[in-house]
This record gives structure tokens, sequence and C-alpha cells, in this order.
């Protein structure tokens, strides 16, 4: 059974982003970049079906612009068999990232495909739904647990109200949580290795895929910032602090 | 004029709190409102959510296969009932109910989906958080319909006081069998719900295990009559169930209080608590970036403050 793996290149989960002054976006010329740390989680779980040999393939796909090629070949020392690169230089949002990753399963038939539940740069959680839904097939997202049976998956799914399972028929879309597994560190061979294998480049126009209509990013400016607080020296201190606040009696 | 569709959240036959707040959400947009009720016999989340005031009409959608509510069988309904109703938005409490669904009705639509509303500026004009909150931008869409999730934290529940219609409503939508449930895991507690709590109890890593989190945390939460709530970290480690978390990707708070105990106060952490009025940090390292958000910090060793705190108040 082959998996389609989707990774999004994004601003590195450690970095403190700035503003840019002109209310533009955020900088991100010059700033580390990493595979969205969903997306680890999705490779890291396709890797251990194909140990447990669930799995035979692994696809990995980005779309995005020529320094997405990075995070491909991350993929790739992950334990990837070869990636898919749609090339687009301009922002990917999510519809339009479905519609790509929509046309790609149609060629490629994976069973599995595997996203992260968000990306940390726009945080929109919507392109593992919106590809189930595009390709009219089930969806476990925010996944914790996955078990592969035959033709069915059983995921258990992290919910504002605990721990929901499901059992999905395939070919299923999921999405994966952070609990979901602890993806491994890659090691240099592993990375040597995947400079050699196999990445194929296509456009969105190869695909037949129209890019949506996009959401306009209208202004970008800084959060609200807290007042100043007070570091208060004694456990009566603070009980003082929060009276004074009427938040305790 | 706008004509908008909410998806009600419901289990056990009760609204949830989430409903409430994405009519407020709807109410600053303006126009006309309905809410929709999925269920196998929505009769008493219907009558709850014709209370809300501002809502004009409830369309009940009564099938068995709404049991659960799983999002692949009720987005085809939404998209169909929304079509019907010629419905210029389509909203849902951003839960994650309504982030499992709405992108999929979205797509079903052919149109974006608008993430975590927080402010309505006009009816195709909101601000939304990127980056875990640290930036916050506009985003204006030209798609009809309009589909969004309401950050819950930035909007009031509606109040009651509404007496809206209450209609049966189908849909010829095809519902697939490709998904069934299984069951859910939930941990009951007499406490404050976390999302709706006026006050809020956390505890990170530091507390090394779930023993210390029973013997610490929650005499302090009950003497507070706080909800509880706990750091990635905390949950990672099996300290807590994950329905705990508490950033940007677990749960995002607004309540009048929140106190962070042990938790260094990383930026997917603050993105769930920069609503909060007041944050209190305790913490024994001095320079913790918890500090640069909390209006009152203690610095020291938990085990030695937290028995005294609760024992005082
Ligand atoms: C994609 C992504 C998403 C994430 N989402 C979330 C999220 O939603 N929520 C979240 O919380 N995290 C999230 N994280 C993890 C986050 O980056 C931090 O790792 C996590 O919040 C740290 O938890 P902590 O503060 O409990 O642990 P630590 O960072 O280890 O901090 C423990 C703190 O306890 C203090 N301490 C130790 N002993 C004592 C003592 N005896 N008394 C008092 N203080 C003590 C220490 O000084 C320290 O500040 C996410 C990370 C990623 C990559
Ligand atoms: N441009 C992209 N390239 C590859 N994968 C993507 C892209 N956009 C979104 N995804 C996938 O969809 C998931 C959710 O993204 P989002 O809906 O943007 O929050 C990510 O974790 C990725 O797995």
């Amino acid at each position: 059974m082959k998996a389609l793996v989707s990774v999004k290149r994004v601003v590195d989960f450690n970095v403190r982003i700035q503003v840019k002054p002109d209310g533009s976006g955020v900088v991100t010329d010059g700033i580390k970049h990493a595979m969205n740390p969903f997306d680890e989680i999705a490779m890291e779980e396709a890797v251990r079906l194909k140990e447990k040999g669930k799995v035979t393939e692994i696809v990995a796909i980005t779309i995005g612009g020529a320094k997405c090629e990075e995070t491909l070949r991350t993929a790739l020392a992950f334990g990837a068999d070869r990636a898919i690169h749609v090339k687009e230089e301009g922002e990917v949002q999510p519809l339009t990232a479905a519609r790509a990753l929509a046309a790609v399963v149609r060629k490629e038939a994976p069973q599995i495909v595997l996203l992260g539940k968000q990306a940390i740069d726009d945080d929109n959680n919507q392109t593992p739904q919106m590809l189930a839904a595009l390709l009219d097939c089930a969806q476990a997202t925010f996944a914790s647990k996955v078990e592969v049976d035959g033709g069915k998956a059983k995921v258990t799914r992290e919910i504002d109200a605990g721990l929901e399972t499901l059992e999905i028929d395939l070919p299923a879309v999921i999405s994966t949580d952070l609990r979901l597994n602890e993806p491994r560190y890659l090691k240099l061979p592993d990375i040597m290795k995947a400079k050699k294998k196999p990445l194929e480049a296509v456009t969105l126009a190869d695909l037949g895929v129209q890019a949506a209509a996009p959401v306009k990013h209208v202004k970008t400016v800084n959060p609200p910032v807290r007042g100043k607080g007070v570091v208060v020296k004694t456990v009566d201190d603070l009980l003082a602090a929060l009276k004074q606040k009427g938040l305790v009696s | 004029m706008s004509k908008i569709l909410i998806v009600a959240q419901h289990a056990g036959g009760k609204l949830n709190a989430g409903t409430a707040k994405a009519v407020s959400c709807a109410q600053k947009i303006g126009g006309d409102i309905e809410i929709a009720v999925f269920a196998t016999s929505g009769a008493s989340v219907a009558a709850e959510a014709a209370k809300l005031a501002g809502v004009k009409a409830v369309l009940q959608v009564d099938n068995p296969a709404n049991d659960h509510n799983l999002a692949a069988v009720v987005a085809p309904q939404v998209a169909e009932l929304a079509k019907a109703r010629g419905s210029s938005h389509v909203l849902a409490a951003g839960s994650t109910f309504g982030k499992d669904l709405m992108p999929r009705v979205a797509a079903l639509l052919g149109v974006p989906q608008v993430s975590d509303v927080m402010l309505v500026h006009a009816p195709n004009k909101f601000d939304r958080p990127i980056y875990a909150g640290n930036a916050i931008v506009t985003v204006e869409t030209t798609a009809t319909p309009v589909v969004a999730t309401v950050r819950m934290a930035s909007f009031q529940a509606a109040a009651a006081g509404g007496s809206a219609a209450v209609e049966k409503a189908s849909t010829s939508a095809k519902l697939p069998t490709h998904t069934r449930f299984v069951g859910i895991e939930s941990h009951k507690s007499e406490r404050p719900d976390l999302q709706s709590a006026a006050r809020v109890v956390s505890g990170g890593r530091a507390f090394a295990s779930g023993e210390n989190f029973t013997k610490l945390l929650l005499p302090l939460a009950d003497k507070l009559g706080a909800g509880v709530g706990a750091s990635r970290a905390a949950v990672d480690s099996g300290y807590v169930p994950n329905d705990w978390q508490v950033g940007q990707t677990g749960k995002i708070i607004a309540p009048e209080l929140y106190v962070a105990i042990g938790i260094s106060g990383a930026i997917q952490h603050l993105a769930g608590i920069k609503d909060a009025r007041t944050i209190v940090a305790i913490n024994k390292d001095p320079e913790a970036p918890i500090f640069e958000v909390a209006d009152i910090g203690l610095v020291g060793d938990l085990f030695q403050i937290l028995p005294e705190l609760t024992s005082k108040l």
C-alpha cells in the first residue's frame, strides 16, 4: 500500500517572528525555516507503517517555491522513497494546496494520505479536511493513534472532550496531532542517501489545477502587548495582590 | 443583507457553549441568523438554540446518521442546506468539532475558509491570529458564501432571551458510510470546564508526576473554584489527559484568572492564554518567559509555594 505525505516548509517553531513595519506580513527572509512539526510527525508515522510492513512505498509532496526542495530532501531523509515538488512561487492557500494534492492522489492512488493537522505559520488547520472533501473519502483529523488493518484504519483523535476513536475505510486522509509519535533524529547517512532519491517537479498547470480565489491579507499587525506586571516575593504578597484585583476575598 | 447559517455543536442533547459565541460573532456581521442542528433527534438542542438572542430560525435536521456528528456525514448536509437557504455566511465555533467540519464544508462549496475569526471589520473582512497569535492579520474574502470558524476566546456567549421558530428541515445529500464511530474516552469531572471557566489553574513539566498534580494542583483549583489545564510537556509526559492542554494546538482560553505553575511560557503555550484578564505565574526561574506576560509573578519552588497558598486561601 502506498502512502502520500504532504510536507510544508514553515518558519522554525523556535523563531520569535517579527511583523514587518509596513504591515505587509511577517519577516521571513533570512529566517530559519524547517519542516512543519506536524508534517514531521506525519512522515514519522508513514515510516513506522512501512517498518511494520503495512506500507510499501512512501511518496512525499510539497506545493511551494524553489526553497521547498530542502523540505522534500528532509522527507526523503526520513524515509520517503520519492518526492513530488509542485512548483508554485506565489502564496499557496489551503484550498489550492488541497486541489493540488487531490490531483496527485488521483494519479498516484495512495491508500493513505498523511498531513499535519495545521501549518504553524498561518495556523489554518484546513488542508486535510478540504482534501478529503475533494476526494469524497474518509477523514480522521488530529490523530493520536493510527492502526491500519487491511482496507481499514482505526484512528484515535484528540478532541476537546477527550479521545474519540473512528473506524475509516481506505483510501482516507489522516491529519496528525502532537502525540501520535516522536519523530526520529535524522542521521547523516540518511541525509546523504536522500540526495540521490528521485524528486519530480511539476506545476499546478501540469496537474490541471486552478488556484482558488485567495483570502486576501490586507494588513498584518502585532498583537496587543500586555501591561507590565509585578513580581512579588511571598505567598502573602501574592494573596494581597490577588485581593487588590478582587480575585480572592 | 447577510444571511448567516451557524452549525450547532452539541453532545448529550445539550447545546455546546461555543455555539452561543458563534451567534455573537454573527451579530457583529449583522443580518438574519439561522442555526442548524444536525442530530438523531435534535429537539432539545433546537429548543435551546431558539432561546439565543438574535436568532431568527432554528433548522432541525434529524437523521440517524447524524449520531456522533461525524464531519464527513454532516458536511454534505451543511453544504446543501447553505445552498438551499441562500446563506451568505456559514459559521461554526472554532472547537475541534468546527475545525474538523468546516473546511470540509468549504471545499464542498468550492470556497476558501477563514479560520479563527477574532474580530469582524465588515461582513467579509475579519481579523485572525497567525504564528501562534504572534501576529494578527486582517483578511478579506470575495468568495460566497463566507465559510469561517469563530475563535471562542474572542467572543462572549450571546445572551438568552430569544424565541426563534424551530423548523424541521431535511436535505437530500448523499451521506457516506466510510466513517464509523467506535467510541469516546472522556474524563468527566465536577470542575468547571476548561474552555468556559472564569478561573483556570495550569501545571507544567515541573510537577514531575500525575500524583503531584493530584496532590498539589487540584486542591488549589478546588479552593479557587477553577478549571484545570496543563502545558504540552505535562500532557506528553502522561501526567494529565490530552484535553487539559492549553496553547496553540490545545485549548485557547480567556479566563478572568489564569495561574501558570511550573510552566516556562513557550510561545505555543502563550498562544492559548493571551486573552486571560489576569495571569499569575509561579516559577523557580526568574528568567522564565512566562514572567514577561504575567501580571503577578512569584519566583520560587512550587512544592513549597502551593501547599502554603492552598492553605491560606
Ligand atoms: C508545533 C508545536 C505545538 C505546540 N503546542 C503547544 C501547546 O498547545 N501548548 C503547550 O503548552 N505547549 C505546546 N508546545 C510545546 C512548547 O514549545 C513547550 O515545549 C511546552 O509548552 C513546555 O512545557 P512546560 O512549560 O511545562 O515545560 P518546560 O519548558 O520544561 O518548563 C518547565 C518550567 O518549570 C519550571 N520549574 C521547574 N521546577 C520547578 C519548581 N520546583 N517550582 C517552580 N517551577 C519549576 C522551570 O523553571 C521551567 O520554566 C508546542 C510545540 C510545538 C513544536
Ligand atoms: N503548500 C503546502 N505544501 C505541502 N503541504 C501543505 C501545504 N499547505 C498545507 N499543507 C499540508 O496541510 C497541513 C495543514 O495545513 P494548513 O491547512 O495550512 O494548516 C500541513 O501540515 C501540510 O501537511
